[in-house]
């Protein structure tokens, strides 16, 4: 153990440097099930950049003017024109979302399994809230607003594929994140980790975190952009 | 239990939590006020890009307890992701030109 921690005297960069020429082993207490999930949120960060430069590419080419998010997006709520209401509510949904996921990870540590899985739950029951609102919003835009992938009646025709293909991505993270957040809460209901440890309550909640994390990119870059 | 100091990693004070999720609030009330308020062009994207890092930052940093991981794990992830802002660049200056070209000679 005390070979693997740092010691102040030796600073950061002599840290990093001896965990990376150790051979075999560079992540030092990091469980393997840990390095291998944020491996794979590395790789789907490079995917959904992929999504957003292309995005970046084709609304900068584009010649025909891009219709306005804030518009596109505003809902009349009680004789009230507000725009980009959902996308707000969505988006505080999501941080709600995260922290409750958050308290799960640290009631899984606590060992107290019981309000870790209630945690999980309800981290799942908000990502449903947000998959059924994206539901709502895609119904109006193909239904009333006459969005397509290859066209719309508001201006440049990319907007449509560019909207599907990035919210559609990450609306699919989402509904996968809800499916795995629950077979982890119940096996943790049940028991299953009262060996091993509840480190699995912090890898799901990695997952859970970076699926926040993009909305908050896609959130700044497609919709108030 | 020669895996106990691994199954207790990463606990910490519940409150930071809550403050983290409460700062959250208030950044993403911020940047939805952007729009509201109808600022726009630069101060418009200097606040946008500044509340969205912000965010970002403190989910990966709290959240994600990457402030609490190793150096080696911190540099392996957040350093690769670098590489797209190269793509960026790249991909603005072309996408410029050839919006350029499309003004000149498709319009």
């Amino acid at each position: 153990m005390s070979s693997h921690t740092t010691s102040p005297a030796q600073g950061p960069l002599r840290g990093l440097a001896k965990d990376w020429s150790s051979d075999k082993d560079a992540f030092k207490n990091v469980s393997w099930g840990k390095t291998m999930m944020w491996i794979f949120l590395l790789s789907d960060t490079f995917i959904f950049s992929c999504f957003l430069v292309g995005y970046m590419s084709v609304r900068m080419t584009s010649t025909v003017e891009w219709p306005i998010p804030s518009e596109v997006f505003a809902l009349t709520i009680g004789g009230h024109h507000i725009p980009l209401v959902l996308i707000a509510i969505m988006t505080f949904i999501l941080i709600t979302s995260s922290g409750t996921m958050a308290m799960a990870v640290n009631y899984g540590y606590r060992r107290q399994r019981k309000k870790a899985a209630i945690l999980m739950l309800v981290t799942a029951f908000f990502g449903v809230c947000f998959v059924g609102m994206q539901a709502f919003e895609w119904t109006k835009l193909i239904v009333e607003e006459g969005v397509r992938p290859w066209g719309n009646p508001m201006g440049a025709a990319q907007f449509g594929a560019a909207f599907f293909m990035i919210t559609g991505f990450h609306g699919f993270h989402v509904s996968i994140g809800v499916i795995y957040l629950l077979i982890v809460a119940l096996k943790v209901l049940r028991g299953d980790y009262e060996q091993r440890g509840y480190e699995i309550v912090e890898i799901t909640g990695l997952y859970w975190h970076f699926v926040d994390l993009v909305w908050v990119f896609i959130f700044a870059f497609f919709y108030l952009w | 239990m020669e895996h106990q100091a691994n199954t207790e990693g990463q606990q910490h004070p519940i409150g930071i939590y809550f403050k983290i999720w409460g700062l959250l609030f208030v950044l993403s009330t911020c940047s939805y006020l952007v729009d509201y308020l109808e600022f726009q062009g630069a101060i418009r994207w200097t606040l946008i890009l500044v509340f969205m890092f912000l965010k970002a930052g403190l989910i990966v940093a709290v959240f994600m307890h990457m402030i609490w991981e190793r150096i080696a794990l911190l540099t392996a992830i957040l350093m690769p992701p670098l590489c797209i802002l190269v793509l960026i660049t790249l991909m603005a200056s072309e996408a410029s030109y050839t919006n350029l070209n499309r003004l000149m000679f498709f319009q």
